[in-house]
């Protein structure tokens, strides 16, 4: 279970106040996108999600206890650029997230550990289309394979929480289409909650189960930090969650037979 | 005509163009020395090729009179000891302290700027300082050496480490890396390469901690040769030696460059033709 429950929640920086009294209940399994325009601290409250910030005031409770205030394996995370190891290849890069949790002291796995763990983050890449691209770099790689890598990669922890943010804002509409049919499938097989910042907010329309938008009520012309932003809209597509409950419930009963 | 920044030397043009500044200095030399020779037969100052060969043989391959050496390899031996130790323990250092700094913000608040300070002090002001606590031998050179440049590496590296994208360290924790883990298998093998990168740029420096200290105070290396046959004028014995340890510091520079490429293949990965 991962219920998220945000309770006014603020967010200040030195001469800046950048979300004021936030507040949320996620239920599990949840698909949220959050949108609002540049700069108004949609990073900033994936961030505290993450435990990487934490909150000026008011509090962020998991499952009814308080967030752990740093990274851990129970909050995955795929940001724009930069999430996976540049000197790993992208086996190495999936693997690594079963070293971590093995191998206390090298962090290295060994003989039939190793084939192991290989073998489960072959299936998991297999699963995001790197079937063939084992033993490159993401150097190597093009932006929409390395995205591709970065979610494999948070996959192997099996976290609760997913968060990505503007995951996809460097790809092409045409690899972008892949990535939503890959994100929605493996949202519904792992039955993690998302949160996804996005700009394009057809993109969170097409996505999410519930749409977040992120914007400021109140606004000082002569102090644009004094005031912060807050969500707007807290728009649940219930009516998609209803079809995916039924897409679930037929994966289901397929799978028996399979 | 295409503009000069676009035209390029093909493969054999590379060469001729390189080799020929090489060519140019040994023609001005062996011209040069000709027309002083011709001028006063006993000059020392440009000796002719000839008797740079012949010297060249004395110190390499006959056995030194007096003590039965064979003086340019003694000499090598004494110095690439003292080099090696220094820059080992250099090393060492800087990939200890480098990524702490780099890494762990309060190691960083309580040496960052006692090595910047340190850094500032010129090495060869403190080595009085070094031969009265170190001694006279070797390990005050050592001692210097490692001086000269461990601060350098260390801000370096922590610099390096600082530019790690915030995102990967973040990562790693969210696959359930320990602090430990993290420099074990994010840090240190991203940091191996840079740091042979910056001991490249160190070893000019090294190599002049190092003659300076064997030309103020040792029995026997490199720089202890070149200043003792100073004494004598003796060119014939200076120009083959300064050649040699151009060499030996071009080598190492150039083996480092193939350690890098070597075994950290994904730092070229992606940049174009390999
Ligand atoms: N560490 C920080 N210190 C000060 N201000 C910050 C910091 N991080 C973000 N901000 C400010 O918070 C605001 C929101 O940033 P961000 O969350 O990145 O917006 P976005 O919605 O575009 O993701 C911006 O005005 C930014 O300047
Ligand atoms: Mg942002």
């Amino acid at each position: 279970m991962s219920h998220v429950s945000v309770r006014g929640v603020w967010k200040e920086y030195p001469n800046q106040v950048v979300l004021e009294r936030v507040n949320l209940e996620i239920p599990s399994g949840e698909f949220c996108a959050l949108v609002g325009p540049s700069g108004c601290g949609k990073t900033t409250f994936l961030r505290m999600l993450l435990g990487e910030e934490s909150p000026s005031r008011g509090s962020i409770l998991l499952d009814g206890e308080p967030l752990v205030a740093e990274p851990g394996p129970e909050r995955g995370v795929v940001f724009q650029r930069y999430s996976v190891f540049p000197h790993l290849t992208a086996l190495q890069n999936v693997v690594i997230g079963r070293e971590f949790a093995s191998s206390r002291f090298l962090a290295r796995l060994f003989g039939a550990q190793r084939r192991e763990a290989e073998e489960e983050a072959k299936s998991i890449l297999a699963t995001v289309g790197l079937g063939a691209h084992l033993n490159k770099y993401p150097a190597e790689l093009s932006g929409g394979m390395q995205q591709r890598l970065a979610i494999a990669q948070a996959l192997i922890r099996k976290p609760k929480i997913l968060l990505l943010d503007e995951p996809f804002g460097a790809l092409d509409s045409g690899t972008k289409a892949q990535m939503y049919e890959l994100l929605l499938r493996l949202w519904a097989e792992e039955k993690m909650t998302v949160f996804m910042v996005t700009h394009d907010l057809k993109e969170g329309f097409t996505l999410a189960t519930r749409v977040l938008a992120f914007d400021k009520v109140r606004l000082d012309p002569t102090d644009p930090g004094a005031y912060g932003a807050t969500i707007t809209y807290n728009l649940p597509l219930d009516e998609k969650k209803a079809r995916m409950a039924q897409a679930e419930a037929a994966a289901a009963e397929a799978v028996p037979a399979s | 005509m295409r503009r000069i920044i676009n035209r390029r030397p093909g493969r054999g043009g590379v060469l001729f163009w390189g080799l020929l500044p090489f060519a140019a200095a040994c023609a001005v030399y062996a011209v040069a020395s000709a027309m002083r020779l011709a001028a006063n037969p006993n000059d020392k100052l440009l000796p002719p090729l000839s008797a740079l060969g012949e010297a060249i043989a004395r110190v390499a391959f006959s056995p030194d009179a007096r003590t039965g050496d064979y003086l340019l390899w003694v000499d090598t031996a004494a110095s690439l000891q003292r080099l090696g130790l220094g820059l080992g323990v250099s090393l060492l250092i800087a990939l200890v302290l480098g990524i702490a700094i780099g890494l762990i913000p309060y190691v960083r608040a309580g040496l960052a700027p006692f090595v910047a300070i340190l850094s500032m002090i010129p090495p060869m002001a403190v080595l009085p300082v070094l031969f009265i606590v170190f001694g006279l031998d070797e390990l005050s050179k050592v001692v210097l050496i490692v001086f000269g440049v461990v601060p350098f590496l260390i801000r370096d590296l922590a610099g390096r480490v600082g530019e790690i994208p915030r995102e990967q360290l973040i990562k790693a924790q969210t696959l359930g890396a320990s602090s430990w883990q993290i420099v074990v298998r994010v840090v240190l093998p991203q940091m191996v390469p840079r740091l042979v990168d910056a001991l490249r740029l160190s070893l000019g420096p090294a190599w002049l901690f190092l003659i300076s200290a064997e030309a103020i105070a040792a029995t026997e290396g490199l720089g202890y040769r070149i200043f003792l046959v100073r004494r004598y004028m003796a060119m014939d014995v200076i120009l083959p030696y300064v050649a040699w340890i151009t060499l030996l510091a071009f080598v190492s520079d150039y083996l480092l460059r193939r350690f890098n490429s070597r075994f950290f293949p994904w730092m070229q990965a992606g940049k174009g033709p390999s």
